[in-house]
């Protein structure tokens, strides 16, 4: 069976000649390797700067890879339109990113909507997924991203990853901007959807109690490489210097 | 003689005057935002082309209307007395405050929105029309409401070269030392200006998107 994501010695270097200050040449990611089973949430852990989020770029190509290889769902990536490989994996950045001038439900229904899936069908789509992340149809699908709170723009986002129904999901900091009390709410419903949804997950965080809360197995990354994959058991009692840092700060 | 009175004494050709300044007007902003936008655009995605294109569009605000007029008039296809010149010069005077606009206003859209986008898929083409743009209107409205006003403004100099508009009373006025006559040419001519100011503020507001 293939797995919703295959990396392979993913690398990725600044263009430019590597003199040393000047930030050209620089690598920001070195062989990186690790597979994503369906079901599974892999998450990446490092500090700033290590890579994390230039990973996730990479897979989506909103980076071209400079070493390596990416198959999503055993495609190989770089040999798919990258429209296309986008529409195959579900993207939710801290951010959220909503677009203002659409509603919820038009949010939520971008994806199917550029993959030209009948009205009936979007909209069916749409209220099945706000109600799967929390949000009554009926009061939410036509308000705008503005009328509503930092979490529930989050759900939103959530939901408008999963529109498509593709089988990776590719999260960066989702919960990074939010207050304590909802971040904390979000964590532990996101836990409880991850099983029911049975998809690939990449969860980029610098918050290792997130991390062990939400992660099937931990991958740890230090200036670009992976220095470490396990499961959360097996994080807690690693020797790394970074891994227990991390734990110490924990 | 009041200006009431030569109003109603005049009301043919006054609304002739009227109905040609609106011509004009029309005519140059409409064909100024056809250039304009586009070029905006694509200054948004060849990034080294703003100073040079920025630069030549500055350049001809900088020209004093008078002599844009009398620069176009011996060329040819374009030159000449009459509307045509008069629209050139009232386009190029147009372009600079929405080619900015549109430039200004695309790449001020979030950079999360246009992140999430391209992330979701989104061709280039996705991404400027449902949007880049729509999020930019109320931005690239502004440009086309600072263009319409200068323009209203620039056309009563335009009747100089035999364009006619509101202008030509205001010239003859000059020239017979009449206050009524130059403002029986200026009061439409404010109102108009007033007017495309008001609506085109109310359509700004409108697509002016509240953020996040």
């Amino acid at each position: 069976m293939t797995q919703p994501l295959e990396v392979e010695d993913l690398g990725y270097r600044l263009p430019g000649t590597g003199r040393q200050g000047t930030g050209n040449g620089t690598v920001l990611v070195q062989d990186v390797s690790f597979t994503v089973g369906a079901g599974e949430t892999v998450v990446l852990l490092g500090r700033s700067g290590s890579g994390k989020t230039t990973t996730l770029k990479l897979i989506n190509r909103l980076l071209e890879p400079t070493s390596g290889e990416v198959r999503v769902a055993g495609a190989r990536a770089a040999d798919l339109p990258v429209t296309r490989l986008r529409r195959r994996i579900g993207y939710v950045i801290q951010e959220v990113g909503l677009f203002p001038h659409l509603t919820v439900e038009r949010n939520v229904g971008l994806v199917p909507q550029l993959d030209g899936w009948p009205p009936e069908r979007i909209a069916a789509r749409v209220r099945d997924l706000l109600r799967l992340v929390g949000l009554d149809p009926d009061r939410f699908a036509r308000r705008y991203p503005h009328e509503l709170s930092g979490g529930q723009r989050q759900r939103v986002g959530v939901a408008r990853a999963l529109a498509a129904d593709p089988p990776l999901l590719l999260l960066d900091e989702p919960f990074g901007a939010l207050d304590p009390i909802t971040r904390v709410e979000l964590q532990h419903e996101f836990a409880a959807l991850e099983g029911r949804l049975g998809k690939g997950m990449v969860f980029v965080t610098h918050d290792v109690r997130e991390g062990l809360l939400l992660g099937t197995r931990i991958g740890l990354m230090l200036q670009g490489r992976l220095v470490f994959l396990g499961t959360p058991q097996e994080f807690r009692e690693s020797e790394h210097p970074e891994c227990k840092k991390f734990m110490e700060a924990a | 003689m009041s200006l009431w009175h030569f109003y109603s004494r005049n009301s043919q050709e006054v609304l002739g005057l009227v109905g040609q300044h609106l011509y004009l007007v029309a005519i140059s902003t409409g064909t100024a935002i056809v250039i304009g936008v586009p070029l905006g655009v694509l200054l948004t995605r060849r990034p080294a082309w703003r100073g040079p294109v920025l630069g030549v569009a500055n350049v001809f605000q900088t020209v004093p209307s008078l002599a844009l007029f009398g620069f176009l008039i011996p060329l040819p296809l374009i030159g000449g007395i009459g509307a045509t010149t008069a629209i050139v010069a009232l386009v190029l005077y147009a372009l600079l405050p929405i080619i900015r606009n549109t430039y200004t206003g695309i790449t001020g859209v979030d950079s999360a929105v246009r992140e999430a986008g391209r992330g979701m898929g989104m061709t280039d083409w996705q991404l400027l029309t449902q949007v880049e743009l729509p999020l930019g209107l109320g931005v690239i409205l502004a440009g086309v409401r600072v263009a319409t006003v200068v323009s209203v403004g620039t056309a009563t100099i335009a009747a100089a070269i035999g364009a006619g508009g509101l202008g030509v009373y205001i010239f003859r006025g000059v020239a017979v030392v009449d206050d009524t006559l130059i403002l029986a040419g200026a009061l439409p001519a404010a109102l108009m200006a007033l007017a495309a100011d008001g609506l085109l503020g109310v359509a700004e507001r409108r697509f002016a998107w509240r953020a996040e």
